[in-house]
């Protein structure tokens, strides 16, 4: 082969490869800023600061509601909010394998298998099977699966189907309850909820205080 | 390794082993107690059901940390009406075909008689589905238990 050819060979190569980067470039640099954008990034929560903008009340609660809305539709939280009587498991939300249905308590049916058959007081990685004292299942009237941000937010606000919690109640639990708080140590091999408990209580009480309106839909 | 002390089948036996050690081993090899089956090690298969203060558990997710004063049954030590009903029906009806799993479906056969004594084929299901067989003895379990069910009415 002629030095000549070889060269156009490698120039033709090499320009290739650039045309291959232009065109891949734009989608990469978009995950990118995807990631790094808290506004955009499923897996980190922005903070309540970053509403602060929203004049309108209504709208910035709504917002903030929406921000949540991350926590509230992780598969952490929703496993054990089905419309089913059966929980899912795993972030592909499969049916909870073995067969285990709430029951009167949300702990399993009367001398079926339980929740505390398999789930103890800890995460217990080298079986791979999660735990926490409270672990259960929601109940019916809590049902989170299926339904929209929105309708999810108006039952959160609704004393007959939030186990009758007033506004600082909800602020508290979502704050402070352990088993809302293992959705963010969940054990090996499970994605954690999005941001930190402490992040996402704030985001709560922060859309309290500005007058719980829900995001449309 | 840490000692504990763990009451089985009414006996108290000393065992030396990693605080996360699965019950399962310190029963197993601790124990020397073989009848309770490892079969998954990720509470899916049901062949290490053990009673936890009467309670059935899958002993390969319990760490023996946790375990404390509690009374663990096992296979070996298994008693009263539901578990005598549930083992006569089993060798009635042959019940088992290569046995590995069988301990696991008694222990869980037996605890659903003593809360529900008259329990559904629905019943059974909720109770026994994380109990897997390779053999898949279901249909006879099920008649084992509905037998067994019948005994216990008197």
């Amino acid at each position: 082969m002629s030095r000549l050819r070889q060269s156009m060979l490698a120039l033709g190569a090499g320009g290739l490869a650039a045309v291959v980067l232009a065109v891949a470039a734009p989608s990469f640099q978009g995950e990118a800023d995807a990631a790094s954008n808290p506004a955009t990034n499923p897996a980190v929560l922005q903070p309540v600061k970053a509403f602060a903008g929203i004049k309108n009340k209504e709208q910035r609660a709504a917002a903030l509601f929406q921000e949540a809305g991350k926590v509230i539709s992780s598969p952490r939280c929703m496993n054990c909010h089905p419309a089913g009587e059966r929980p899912t498991q795993s972030d592909s939300m499969r049916p909870h394998q073995p067969l285990v249905v709430r029951g009167p308590h949300g702990t399993g049916e009367v001398g079926g298998t339980a929740c505390a058959t398999c789930h103890h007081e800890a995460n217990f990685d080298a079986a791979g099977v999660p735990g926490n004292p409270k672990w259960a299942v929601a109940p019916l009237e809590m049902a989170w699966q299926g339904k929209s941000l929105g309708e999810i937010c108006v039952q959160i606000k609704d004393r007959a189907r939030n186990g009758d919690k007033d506004m600082a109640a909800l602020v508290h639990h979502m704050a402070d309850d352990e088993l809302v708080g293992w959705g963010w140590h969940p054990g090996a091999g499970r994605t954690p909820a999005p941001g930190t408990q402490k992040q996402f209580g704030e985001l709560i009480k922060a859309w309290a205080e500005a007058g719980a309106a829900c995001p449309k839909g | 390794m840490t000692a504990y002390r763990l009451n089985i089948n009414g006996q108290s036996h000393a065992i030396d082993v990693d605080p996360g050690t699965p019950l399962l081993w310190a029963i197993r090899d601790g124990a020397k107690l073989t009848g309770t089956k490892y079969g998954c090690g990720v509470a899916q298969c049901g062949a290490c059901t053990v009673y936890l203060d009467n309670q059935p558990v899958r002993s390969c997710s319990l760490p023996v940390s946790a375990v404390g004063d509690s009374q663990i049954t096992t296979i070996e030590g298994v008693g009263g009406r539901e578990a005598a009903a549930v083992q006569a029906e089993w060798v009635k009806l042959d019940v088992p075909q290569c046995g590995y799993c069988q301990s696991g479906q008694i222990m869980s056969a037996a605890a659903l008689l003593a809360r529900n004594p008259k329990p559904s084929d629905r019943d059974i299901d909720l109770a026994m589905a994380g109990n897997i067989c390779r053999c898949a003895t279901y249909v006879r379990i099920r008649a084992a238990i509905h037998g067994a069910a019948k005994t216990l009415e008197g």
